[in-house]
């Protein structure tokens, strides 16, 4: 492999900050949790590239864990957002008003 | 120019073009649709890192069971609404945007500093670390050392869907058998 581990981690850090942005512009709130997934995905890449860096696995099986942790804070975050939506008929974060300070 | 090179260098586009197509989308499907595609290049990155396991399991589980998830409630939610473009907080995106470009520059200027941006793999990754196929190696650490982590997120996952099902439940009235002779009686009265 003739690719630094660099450049995947870089590419890590670009879509880890997209997904960032993602969270703090849009309104819908499925998207925004579609930015928390590329975040996840992000830091994900960085792992499995350290885990080649190091020759060891150990950055493997710490992926494949918060892939299983993604996949239930993703199910019951979609529940929550039908929840939500079914209450207020907006999934818009904007009209969430009632935690206002 | 080796094969993983030139595969990098053709995803590499691809994966951040479309993770900023996805921020460009107003419209909540053609983001999902965006995001599969990141997440299918992702996979290939797995690759080429001599990951295949959670090369597998990256299509399985993000680009096929959680998307399908995803468009499931977007289609559920009603697919037509499109994001209004009116701020709340005046100079919210440009703030954003300029946050988001910091945190890109601090992160790989913390990666210049940290590993250096020429840092190498050891050649022998496939040989000595993943010997016998990737997915046996992966069960050798997973069932090993990592055993009761494993166990306790089968419990996670259990204690999810019970949650799920508690929270997507609608509260039905409750009929019961006296209920209805009653408003039988009020009926005949």
């Amino acid at each position: 492999m003739s690719t630094p581990i660099s450049y995947f981690v870089v590419v890590s850090a670009m879509l880890f900050a997209v997904g960032t942005v993602g969270v703090l512009v849009r309104k819908n709130a499925l998207v925004i949790f579609m930015s928390v997934e590329l975040q996840l995905n992000a830091v994900n890449l960085a792992l499995v590239a350290f885990s080649r860096m190091h020759g060891n696995l150990n950055g493997q099986v710490l992926a494949f864990f918060s892939m299983v942790v993604a996949a239930a804070e993703v199910v019951v975050g979609l529940a929550i957002i039908v929840t939500v939506y079914r209450r207020r008929q907006s999934s818009n974060v904007d009209d969430l008003t009632v935690l206002r300070g | 120019m080796e094969v993983d090179q030139i595969v990098f260098w053709v995803f590499a586009p691809i994966s951040v073009g479309s993770a900023i197509a996805m921020l460009l989308q107003r419209n909540a499907v053609h983001a999902a649709l965006f995001l599969v595609v990141n997440f299918f290049t992702i996979a290939v990155f797995y690759l080429v890192l001599g990951a295949s396991f959670l090369f597998a399991v990256q299509i399985i589980v993000y680009a096929g069971a959680i998307m399908v998830l995803f468009l499931f409630v977007i289609m559920l939610l009603g697919v037509d609404r499109e994001e209004s473009l009116l701020e709340r907080l005046k100079g919210q995106r440009v703030v954003a945007i300029a946050l988001g470009v910091g945190i890109a520059v601090e992160l790989i200027v913390a990666i210049r500093a940290g590993i250096g941006f020429a840092t190498k793999a050891p050649p022998d990754f496939d040989e000595v670390v993943n010997r016998g196929g990737n997915a046996a190696a992966i069960a050798r650490v997973l069932f090993r050392e990592y055993f009761f982590p494993f166990e306790v997120t089968s419990v996670l996952l259990i204690v999810a869907a019970i949650a799920v099902v508690v929270l997507a439940s609608r509260r039905r009235q409750v009929i019961t058998r006296a209920d209805a002779a009653r408003a039988n009686e009020r009926e005949a009265a």
